[in-house]
């Protein structure tokens, strides 16, 4: 008998093949050439706008509308690149409801803000069919040494190298992208966008990415000093938290962003194996990501569970919302308390949380939920970052051009203080390291 | 519920709303569609003499000027008056204005500027029975290369002749359409008083070319690599001709010369303004040519309501309201101080004002880091701008400053008294303006 919804344990193939293809399309599906002047033509053309200043890379969003508006979509991708050279994973993955689009003014007088993550999409899918739109300046004969070939990473490759400047990245993992590439829900990004993006900036020339290559024994904070002019960490957050509940080593129960990581990864989805009774700890994007798709899967009963209460939610409204349309259950304040089983995970036992004296604490009711797989979503920290760089609540401080406490090593993204884990700000950081850089080498030389 | 009735120059129809002559009133179908959707009187595309009929490009006739959303607001034609044998136009007339006795029927009419010509048509359109006729002095292209159309109406000596031979070989009625292609709309109009008119109709399209191909380098609309210009109309062209009524109302020469207003009536609000600077019906083209016949259903229950809840019982009591208040700008009150308000709770921060305020105008709103905008009274002249720019109605007026307060800008004192310019102390003319004529 072929497994459905109801099949207990963890399995794959709940769904049958068309389910996966429609639960697994694109979440919002590219605007039409109408749709797009439609929604070009609600953008009132605001002075000092809002929306460009909610946006972490200053994108001229009322120009770019405009540009599409008056027929010329490639001029508005010019403006929207010169910004942000990941306008189209960010057009794709930015939390625009928290963003650009919060503060539309048209979303203050209607409730409906315009489309400017789609507007973006439109622009920016448009010129990356067609070319790459910058080209580099005369050799500076200087050497930049990226580590990490995530968003902030690549933005300040691409930045260095339209300087003129000679970069090499070195990334950990066999592909580049970063959590692009492995670390959001599949439906967010199809068609191998995030590769077909990370070879189109390349394109620009002057960047060499050598994949496989982890900083660490082979590969020294100190050779790269050596070897290169200056050094950008883009390394993001490797590790994950602990529960610090009883029974998590138990089979079975997992960080979500390996969950997530498999599903981006798997070519065919009714492969990838969710369990009947899924329980998701944690209450932001990775924990919604992990929640929606494992829904998608053909998962029974998906239950996401967040110690504090809506308010406090890292997820925005928008993707509480996406999580509860696809059938997710949210439980607000509860916290784990121990996983049971017999060697594997069968439940979860949670206690509801109050707030005393601004402190979270466990009150006396608990409750049970049934679980064969359990994903962990409670953040994630940072994993190898060099010896003798200084560290700050976790991460490495930096200051507002990006230099770490050493001047020859600057860092951005999740990995860096500042910014909010976002795709967005790590683009922000990683383009504004690039100019700190160019500074910094011109002026010396 | 107010009396939509109307009455001009004794032909009666249920409604003052009327299809213009132009496409949509080309043919029997048409029309009858049109009685059936309301509209209340029609005037026919116009009839060329006998002979060999009119031919039509076979290209694009139209082009368009677009608002957001692609809302048609201004439209070209090139077409030329009716392409079918003229008989047949005028069976269908009869049988038209047999079937709808209750609906005014006019045949629009175009001949070349010669006496037999006139005389020859005349008899065969009061043989259909149709209420009136309107002479198409107006159509700005085609028809006027060969002497016609606008030809005529561009000549004030012509109009009136032609229409003096049309009161004299019928005893039909007699509209004159006059062109706005001209230098000053009151030359025609009173040409075509003395000629005997019993009603003048404006405005017609005006000269335009609505676009170019920047690909072929050809103005639009384009036939086969070329252009030529066309006669524009729709809702971009109402101020034009709003403006021409009003000119030839209020002139000593033509008052009380029915007025039949065209240009740009796209809905009962427009059409009521046109009424109110003194036209005594209305002719609809352009929004019936976008949106169908059904639009007039609007027309009628909008003009019913605005009358039902001002308490007006006729048309008649719209029609010329507005006249006595239209003046040349000398008469306007210098003494009037007003100064624009930003209601703060309709605010969306939009900045529109200020951008406009700052860049363009007088430096007069101010805007804060938390993007709250207000108005500077000590700079501020009044000038509309940031209201008109506004995207949410209401949000931003004008408010008269009351006689006895200071004025922050000038700081003078705001007096109650009315006085233009032809008394104020800057004026070099002084007291000439009182003896200029309109003054008189």
């Amino acid at each position: 008998m072929p497994n459905d919804m109801q099949t207990s344990g963890i399995t794959d193939h709940r769904l049958s093949p068309s389910d996966y293809v429609d639960n697994f399309s694109d979440l919002h599906a590219p605007l039409s050439d109408h749709e797009a002047l439609v929604a070009a033509d609600r953008c009132y053309f605001c002075h000092d706008a809002p929306c460009m200043d909610a946006c972490p890379t200053t994108i001229d969003i009322p120009l770019f509308i405009r540009q599409i508006s008056t027929g010329t979509a490639d001029a508005a991708a010019n403006t929207i690149f010169s910004q942000n050279i990941l306008g189209g994973m960010c057009a794709r993955v930015c939390p625009t409801e928290t963003l650009c689009e919060e503060v539309c003014v048209r979303e203050t007088a209607e409730g409906k803000p315009v489309l400017i993550g789609q507007l973006q999409r439109y622009a920016t899918d448009g010129m990356m069919a067609k070319a790459h739109p910058f080209t580099r300046a005369p050799d500076s004969g200087k050497k930049i040494a990226v580590v990490g070939a995530g968003p902030a990473g690549l933005a300040c490759a691409h930045r260095l190298a339209m300087n003129g400047h000679t970069v090499t990245i070195f990334d950990a993992r066999a592909k580049g992208g970063g959590l692009n590439e492995f670390g959001i829900a599949a439906y967010k990004s199809v068609d191998g966008f995030a590769q077909t993006e990370v070879e189109w900036l390349l394109s620009i020339g002057g960047i060499d990415v050598k994949y496989d290559s982890p900083l660490g024994n082979d590969l020294s904070i100190d050779t790269l000093k050596a070897d290169y002019d200056a050094v950008f960490l883009g390394i993001g957050l490797g590790g994950v938290n602990a529960l610090r509940a009883e029974g998590e080593d138990k089979d079975n129960v997992v960080d979500a962003v390996e969950f997530i990581e498999g599903v981006r990864q798997a070519s065919d989805m009714g492969t990838v194996a969710v369990g009947r009774h899924v329980v998701v700890i944690g209450g932001g994007m990775t924990a919604v990501d992990a929640a929606v798709q494992s829904k998608l899967l053909g998962a029974d009963e998906v239950t996401m569970v967040y110690r504090r209460g809506k308010d406090r939610m890292s997820a925005s409204e928008f993707e509480q919302e996406l999580a509860t349309s696809k059938g997710v259950r949210i439980i607000y304040n509860a916290a784990p308390v121990r996983v049971t089983g017999n060697g594997a995970a069968q439940a979860v036992e949670f206690a509801y949380t109050k707030d005393v004296n601004g402190k979270l604490t466990n009150t006396n009711e608990v409750f049970t939920i049934a679980a064969d797989q359990v994903f962990k979503a409670i953040g994630q920290t940072l994993d190898g970052a060099p010896d003798g760089l200084e560290l700050m609540g976790g991460k490495i401080p930096v200051n507002e051009l990006g230099q770490t406490s050493d001047p020859a090593i600057w860092a951005g993204g999740d990995c860096a203080t500042g910014g909010d884990d976002l795709t967005v700000t790590a683009v922000a950081e990683g383009r504004d390291a690039a100019e700190s850089i160019n500074n910094y080498l011109t002026a010396e030389g | 519920m107010a009396d939509l009735t109307s009455n001009f120059i004794g032909i009666k129809s249920p409604n003052p709303f009327w299809l213009a002559s132009a496409p949509p009133t080309d043919k029997e179908y048409n029309v009858r569609r049109a009685f059936e959707a309301g509209w209340g009187g029609v005037v026919w595309k116009t009839l060329g003499e006998e002979g060999p009929p009119i031919v039509n490009v076979n290209g694009p006739r139209y082009g368009a000027i677009y608002g957001g959303d692609r809302k048609l607001i201004g439209l070209n034609n090139i077409e030329l008056i009716t392409d079918r044998p003229l008989q047949q136009n005028l069976r269908e007339i009869k049988a038209v204005k047999r079937d709808y006795p209750n609906h005014a029927m006019i045949v629009s009419l175009m001949v070349p500027c010669e006496e037999e010509a006139w005389k020859a048509i005349l008899p065969v359109v009061e043989e259909t029975g149709a209420d009136g006729i309107e002479l198409n002095f107006g159509c700005p292209h085609g028809m006027a290369e060969r002497g016609m159309g606008a030809a005529v109406g561009q000549v004030p000596e012509y109009i009136e002749m032609v229409t003096r031979w049309c009161k004299q070989y019928s005893r039909m009625p007699v509209i004159v359409k006059l062109t706005p292609n001209i230098t000053d709309i009151r030359m025609p109009a009173e040409a075509a008083m003395r000629g005997g008119a019993d009603a003048v109709s404006l405005i017609n399209t005006i000269n335009s070319i609505t676009s170019v191909n920047l690909d072929t380098f050809a103005p639009e609309p384009t036939i086969d690599g070329w252009g030529a210009h066309g006669g524009y109309c729709g809702p971009a062209v109402k101020p034009i001709a709003l403006n021409m009524v009003a000119e030839i109302a209020r002139n000593a020469e033509t008052a009380g010369l029915p007025i039949s207003g065209i240009g740009g009536i796209s809905n009962w609000r427009d059409a009521a303004e046109f009424m109110a600077l003194g036209a005594g019906n209305v002719q609809v083209c352009t929004a019936a040519m976008t949106y169908g016949f059904k639009i007039v259903q609007e027309m009628i229950s909008g003009l019913s309501q605005y009358m039902d809840e001002r308490g007006m019982t006729s048309i008649p009591e719209i029609v010329g309201r507005a006249v006595p208040n239209a003046k040349d700008w000398q008469d306007l009150n210098l003494n009037y101080i007003a100064k624009a308000k930003i209601d703060q709770d309709l605010c969306i921060a939009c900045g529109r004002c200020f951008a406009a305020c700052e860049d363009t105008s007088h430096q007069a709103i101010s805007m804060s880091e938390d993007r709250v905008f207000k108005v500077e009274n000590d700079e501020c002249v009044a000038c509309n701008l940031c209201v008109l720019v506004c995207p949410v109605e209401n949000c931003i007026s004008m408010e008269q400053q009351a006689a006895g307060t200071v004025d922050e800008r000038t700081g003078k004192v705001v007096e109650a008294e009315y006085a233009n310019w032809t008394t104020h102390p800057n004026n070099p003319t002084g007291a000439m303006c009182n003896v200029m004529p309109d003054a008189e």
